[in-house]
């Protein structure tokens, strides 16, 4: 059971990386506009040619 | 004879006041500084549902010169635009912004809501959530393997990781139960946190004396997991709960702080308004706003009176005639004799009907409280009476606290918490997607009870923009001829004329506006007129009988001759007929309140086959009829735009409000509906009472989880695997049986019409009118 000393920690890492990654998604303002930003992402902007 | 049309920005005046835009000055008070002379606007563009909307208003506004950042948030069909106080030292004019999206074919009102922006609280609940769900995802991880089987030392270790990650994440997200339920017990009574905090920290703490001890059970996920379900309903709840509202701040500002009043030597002097006394002589420029309650000595002027009785008709003023405090005065300047002092003028006592209506408003007391007012001893009672029991019976006081805990942690409100927000949030999203605004939740639970709903009428059941009625009759030379005088007025029935004509108007040199008639012009063929009959043909019989009529006229003449006569109508909004057939269909009473004349009342009341009509009605006779309904014991609906809505919009039971309202109106409602149609108030009546069927259903859901739950807790069965499952299997099935509401709500509307966005202002409202 000695893998557990290792298997713990690590489990308990990968959650507090993904809590963390939320809280600065939140943080940042990512799920003010969910529609919009499926919207945004198809949003290729103007077409014209590179200068 | 020059140019063939009136410039341009007399055009976009037209259109402005024509569609009810926000005025620059309203712009600008609810701007919101961020330093620099930089100004952060918040617009609700109702109109917005695809990516390309968000190009064409982002783009549109980015070219303004004075527009820093501009974002349109399409889950809230908002943008918020940052603009620059001054370009290149010429000062900016916020209403740029609003034509600027006019003209790309979208409708926007100026939306506030105090405080909702920065919403600290609520961003303090969310990340309260997100920490309770990691902890009690990771502490389930571990409890899973204990249930699983694991054994003595591995076990203890499982349960002392378990006790170490809770412990932090008790402490961080349940501060929010703790402190309110400290603050409850501090004033002597109890609420629903605490006995989610007793039940919170005896659970925590006897699971770590059983950790101490070796013991087999231990109660950390249930705890833990409580706290997340709790938060999540609380958030939910944080989310629909009103926000401090006050629509006086509004009507405050209507007031002018001070007025010019000329001294017995001719001198002119601007006193502030506490300062000035009855009897005080006023100087009234046009444009201003009337400061107390007066009598005209002189002048003419044209008077927007909408403060008193909501109508955009100006009145006509000449001396003898009363003003009240707050009217606006339009044409010409006027010397006024004060007859009350600010406090005991008309605007003073519109702000104290507020007063008292908001305060009687607080006294509802949401479902959620009341069902929560009998849980909170029920369930202390419950644990107690277990811990006695098994005490005495059994003897084993351990055993007994540890069964106490149990029969907390399994009442513990998870369900009850969720019933209500959940359906609350669904609904107002549901009624979002159809363009109806809910202020907070419980004005949803209101709306459900009502048995009757009073309209006003101008602005409400019809747009409060006149309409030309006899186009065919008057004949397309005359109203060419009666357009091109009517494009130099600001009277919002030339606006109307003006607007009628699509191609090019006649144009006319010298043009003079005469206050309170109309407006001429001196040409080769003669003097042109257009205005009142009194004015144009100079007759002077027909006075009383043009006001008994329902139309208003708008008369064209020659050198005293009669050419043409134009008649106007209010436009019925779209769907009022069957609106009011629906709701008396459903046995609810309707009735109009409306400060305009009688005939007009009349025969709109008739139109719509409303037998209980009031006209002519002050705010406060508003307010008064709608007191003595809740005083019969009627629960009414007020639906008004007007600020003299105001304070019958804040004492109806509950109250609804177009978004071209007022700003004090839209500020009193509890609903604000987006779109032109009027069927935004069956639909919210609608959603709302199944959304009220849906919080009883899941009452009925929550107690009877109890009803079975209890016992088996009591009984001494409930170890911690049966309190995971039963307490989230009752959460979920609340929260699917909310979700239901969408279902039922889209088979309830199948109308396309009602989704679909709003038609673009610029063109379609030129044929409208």
């Amino acid at each position: 059971m000695s893998i557990l000393v290792y298997l713990i920690p690590i489990a308990l890492f990968l959650g507090g990386l993904g809590l963390a990654a939320f809280l600065w998604s939140l943080k940042s303002g990512q799920y003010d506009d969910l529609e919009g930003a499926s919207w945004r992402m198809l949003d290729d902007g103007d077409d014209k040619p590179a200068d | 004879m020059s140019c063939c049309a009136p410039g341009v920005e007399g055009s976009l005046d037209l259109e402005r006041s024509g569609q009810g835009m926000p005025s620059a000055e309203e712009l600008k008070l609810s701007a919101r500084p961020l330093g620099e002379g930089l100004f952060q606007t918040d617009l609700s563009v109702p109109g917005v549902y695809c990516g390309a909307c968000i190009t064409t208003v982002e783009g549109a506004l980015k070219k303004l010169p004075m527009v820093a950042r501009a974002r349109v948030n399409l889950s809230s069909k908002r943008v918020s635009v940052v603009w620059k106080d001054a370009v290149e030292g010429q000062q900016s004019d916020p209403t740029d912004i609003v034509r600027q999206i006019a003209s790309t074919g979208y409708e926007s009102h100026l939306f506030s809501m105090a405080g909702e922006n920065g919403d600290e609280v609520r961003n303090q609940l969310l990340r309260a959530v997100a920490v309770a769900g990691f902890a009690s995802a990771n502490i389930m991880l571990l409890s899973v393997s204990v249930w699983s089987g694991a054994e003595a030392a591995t076990r203890d270790m499982f349960h002392w990781i378990s006790a170490g990650i809770a412990a932090p994440a008790l402490i961080y997200a349940g501060r929010f139960f703790f402190l309110s339920a400290w603050k409850a017990l501090r004033h002597g009574q109890t609420n629903m946190d605490v006995p989610i905090s007793i039940g919170v920290f005896l659970s925590y703490f006897v699971s770590l004396w059983e950790t101490l001890h070796h013991a087999e059970h231990a109660w950390f996920d249930a705890t833990v997991m409580l706290l997340f379900f709790l938060l999540i309903g609380r958030t939910l709840d944080h989310m629909m709960r009103d926000r401090a509202r006050s629509a006086i701040t509004g009507l405050a500002r209507l007031s002018p702080r001070g007025a010019t009043v000329i001294a017995s030597d001719g001198s002119r002097d601007y006193r502030p308004i506490e300062e000035i006394r009855p009897g005080d002589r006023l100087s009234v420029a046009a444009g201003d706003r009337i400061a107390v309650d007066g009598k005209v000595l002189f002048g003419v002027s044209d008077m927007d009176a909408s403060v008193v009785n909501g109508e955009s008709t100006p009145v006509s003023i000449k001396p003898g005639d009363l003003v009240q405090a707050g009217m606006l005065n339009l044409t010409g300047s006027l010397t006024v004799e004060a007859t009350a002092a600010a406090r005991d003028s008309f605007l003073a006592e519109m702000i104290g009907l507020m007063e008292a209506a908001e305060g009687g408003r607080a006294r509802y007391r949401r479902i959620a409280d009341r069902a929560s007012q009998y849980y909170a001893p029920a369930v202390h009672l419950l644990a107690f009476l277990s811990f006695i029991g098994w005490g005495f019976i059994g003897g084993d006081w351990k055993h007994a606290m540890l069964i106490a805990v149990a029969v907390l942690i399994i009442t513990c409100p998870c369900a009850l918490g969720l019933a209500v927000p959940v359906v609350q949030v669904v609904a107002a999203g549901r009624l979002f997607q159809n363009g109806i605004m809910v202020k907070d939740g419980s004005a949803m639970e209101r709306l459900a009870e009502i048995d009757s709903v009073y309209f006003d009428k101008t602005g409400t059941l019809t747009l409060g923009r006149p309409r030309l009625i006899n186009r065919g009759e008057a004949g397309e030379a005359a109203l060419t001829l009666a357009a091109g005088l009517a494009g130099h007025s600001r009277h919002p029935l030339s606006q109307a004329l003006y607007r009628t004509v699509e191609g090019p108007v006649a144009a006319f040199d010298s043009v003079s506006e005469v206050p309170g008639a109309g407006v001429e012009a001196r040409t080769e063929t003669g003097l042109y007129r257009l205005g009142s009959r009194l004015f144009a043909c100079g007759e002077a019989h027909d006075n009383a009988s043009s006001r008994d009529q329902a139309s208003s006229e708008v008369v064209l003449s020659l050198d005293g001759k009669e050419l043409a006569t134009f008649r106007f109508e209010d436009s019925l909004r779209p769907g009022a007929e069957q609106v009011v057939a629906g709701l008396q269909e459903h046995g609810i009473a309707t009735g109009i309140l409306s400060g305009d004349r009688a005939p007009v009342v009349q025969a709109l009341a008739g139109k719509l086959g409303i037998a209980d009509w009031n006209a002519s009605l002050s705010p406060r006779d508003k307010a008064a009829r709608l007191s003595e309904a809740r005083e019969r014991g009627r629960k009414t609906l007020m639906v008004g735009d007007g600020i003299n809505d105001a304070p019958a919009l804040s004492s109806a039971h509950v109250s609804m409000a177009p978004a071209t309202a007022a700003d004090v109106g839209r500020q009193a409602a509890d609903f604000v509906f987006l779109r032109e149609g009027l069927d935004a108030v069956p639909l919210a009546l609608d959603v709302s009472r199944k959304a009220g069927q849906l919080i009883r259903q899941n009452f009925a859901l929550a107690i009877g989880y109890n009803i079975i739950a209890v016992p088996i807790a009591i009984l001494g069965y409930a170890t911690p695997l049966i309190a995971a499952l039963a307490m989230s299997s009752s959460s979920i099935i609340v929260v699917v049986n909310a979700l239901r509401l969408n279902r039922i709500a889209r088979v309830a509307q199948p109308e396309p019409q009602a989704l679909k966005p709003s038609a673009p202002i610029g063109q379609g409202a030129r044929l409208a009118s």
